[in-house]
């Protein structure tokens, strides 16, 4: 070889020798990284787990509060429409949807506060007027994973169904504008404390938050059900009978729109109980299942008490049923396993038949809807046996100062909660009866409750909203 | 001119329609009605609370037909209508002074 050629071989194998020398040094280069890029990496990856897992509880809670608004509208609007005479089903219908505008603004501006603001023991107090304060973070004392503002707007679902169930004991004789007086001073003076002391910070019954007299009342047996079944019977005494009862036939005019309103009570309800986990986690899960069994072993309960009674099983009666189901397990739902779900369903079933069929009749009140024998009874039995089968095993609200668990309800070891529920039940019960004592005697004296004798009789769609339900009459 | 009247069970409408129409009847009107003679009624019961309806319904037809159709005509219906039973219903005869029909004014048996 020449040295020319020498040369230039010499020079390309060390270029190559170069060239590979670089490429490994790159490739241990990245391969070892440095402490910092992993520990930023799992941050990141936590956050998104997090973030995750927080779509899902809030996709779940936006459902459930879509599915509480739904059972005001069209489903209690429709269970009552159907119940009463075809001259005021526009009127009844109106009562429940009149609700979803008027308390919704009530709850915007300052209900909301007066129920949820960090208070006092019986009152929310004004942090959150209008809002203030709720926003996209949590708040971690009511719900760590969602959006405060979700909360809240699944809170105002149940805000507007409450006063709606009251409208069950004083259908077919009250006034519109008495009717609107009276529900906005009712959900500030008797929802508002109510569920302030039961889910409110600081609240005076409130068992995930240190209660003084913690009542386990998983998602509104006694914020909504006794509160308003009460105070349907003081309207129901305080208004009278309609004119007629009881011995004019008014029988449903429709038990077909009921039965579909029943139905969708049953499905927005899960809304209403599973919702209550504020999460879409396994308690969310066995609130489903209980309040499922619950209205199922209920509809069965008051059915098969009717075939016994009259040889009949009714439809009306198998709806009925299922309602004071739901009833009576709402505190219970997140509390209670599946087969006490199911006795509690079986005897809310047969106790508001009784009710509704037997003791009414007894006393004679016309609670034209039977909101207090499915709503007022039905509820102060579920809170009732709430405080007997609740177990830790479903939900442990329960613990000492060290962490663990203590026991619920009685069967599991804990008699002192029953004292603590009828508490509650008792809070509840003045609250409604004097709240509405006040309230209805105000709206009496200023613009007076009831329509007049005429207006009764001509039927509230025309002499209230000017209005034809159907119009089938009429030809084209 | 007569009127026939006639108050029969909701289930025996088609019947009758038909065997009118077999003999040539061409005109009826048809009304739903409630009522009761010594038929009675049942009892329903809501939430508990029981309520007898005593007033059943029924169908009401109402024929105008040229005097000598009549016969044949309630012979159709009782026919059609009867199943022995109480609560098969009634029919009623009565004269008519006038018939017009409004599309010509033509009078007499010639507007039925």
């Amino acid at each position: 070889m020449s040295t020319r050629t020498r040369l230039i071989s010499s020079l390309v194998t060390a270029v190559l020798i170069l060239i590979l020398a670089q490429g490994l040094c790159a490739q241990t280069a990245t391969s070892a990284g440095s402490p910092n890029d992993t520990n930023s990496r799992l941050a990141k990856l936590e956050q998104q787990v997090a973030d995750a897992k927080g779509s899902a509880d809030n996709a779940w809670m936006l459902v459930s509060s879509a599915l509480v608004l739904m059972m005001t509208g069209p489903g209690l609007a429709l269970f009552y429409g159907g119940l009463v005479r075809k001259k005021n089903v526009l009127a009844t219908m109106m009562q429940s949807f009149a609700l979803m505008a008027v308390v919704t603004v009530l709850w915007a501006l300052f209900s909301y506060s007066f129920a949820f603001g960090p208070g006092n023991s019986f009152f929310g107090g004004f942090k959150n007027l209008f809002l203030s304060g709720v926003g996209s973070a949590p708040d971690a004392d009511y719900a760590a994973t969602i959006p405060a503002q979700t909360f809240m707007v699944y809170q105002l679902m149940f805000a507007i169904i409450t006063p709606g169930l009251i409208a069950g004991a004083f259908a077919e004789r009250m006034k519109f504008s008495a009717m609107l007086a009276f529900t906005v001073i009712w959900s500030i003076i008797v929802y508002d404390p109510m569920a302030h002391m039961v889910w409110g910070k600081g609240g005076l019954l409130n068992a995930s938050l240190g209660g003084r007299f913690p009542t386990l009342d998983f998602a509104g047996g006694t914020v909504v059900h006794v509160t308003s079944g009460v105070s349907a019977l003081v309207c129901a005494l305080y208004l009278g009978k309609r004119v007629g009862y009881p011995k004019e036939p008014m029988p449903p005019h429709s038990v077909v729109l009921s039965f579909i309103g029943a139905c969708l009570l049953w499905v927005g309800w899960f809304g209403f109980n599973a919702g209550s986990a504020l999460a879409a986690g396994s308690l969310a899960t066995s609130a489903f299942v209980a309040t499922h069994f619950g209205a199922a072993a209920a509809a069965v309960g008051w059915a098969g008490a009717e075939w016994i009674r009259n040889g009949k099983a009714s439809v009306l009666g198998g709806i009925s049923g299922a309602v004071a189901g739901l009833v009576a397990i709402t505190p219970a739902a997140g509390f209670v396993k599946p087969m006490p779900a199911l006795l509690i369903g079986l005897i809310a079933g047969v106790f508001c038949y009784w009710m509704v069929a037997i003791v009414k009749a007894k006393f004679g009140y016309d609670d034209s809807l039977d909101a207090f024998g499915v709503h007022g009874a039905g509820g102060t039995l579920g809170a009732i046996l709430t405080g007997i089968f609740a177990v830790s095993a479903v939900n442990p609200i329960f613990k000492d100062a060290q962490g663990n668990v203590l026991p619920s309800g009685l069967l599991e070891g804990n008699a002192h909660q029953l004292l603590n529920q009828i508490v509650g039940i008792a809070i509840a019960w003045v609250l409604a009866i004097v709240g509405t004592l006040i309230i209805l005697k105000l709206v009496d004296v200023t613009i007076g409750l009831r329509v007049s004798e005429e207006e009764e009789v001509q039927g509230l769609d025309l002499s209230q909203h000017g209005e034809e339900g159907y119009y089938w009459e009429t030809s084209a | 001119m007569t009127k026939i009247e006639a108050v029969i069970q909701n289930s025996k409408l088609e019947a009758v329609k038909s065997a009118l129409q077999e003999i040539g009847v061409e005109g009826m009107t048809v009304i739903e009605v409630r009522g009761h003679g010594r038929q009675k009624g049942h009892t329903e019961v809501y939430r508990g609370r029981e309520y007898s309806v005593d007033l059943i319904p029924k169908t009401k037809l109402e024929l105008v037909l040229a005097d000598t159709l009549v016969d044949k005509a309630v012979q159709a219906i009782l026919g059609a209508a009867r199943t022995g039973k109480i609560g098969d219903g009634k029919i009623f005869l009565s004269r008519i002074d006038e018939a017009i029909r409004i599309r010509n004014e033509e009078r007499g048996e010639g507007a039925l």
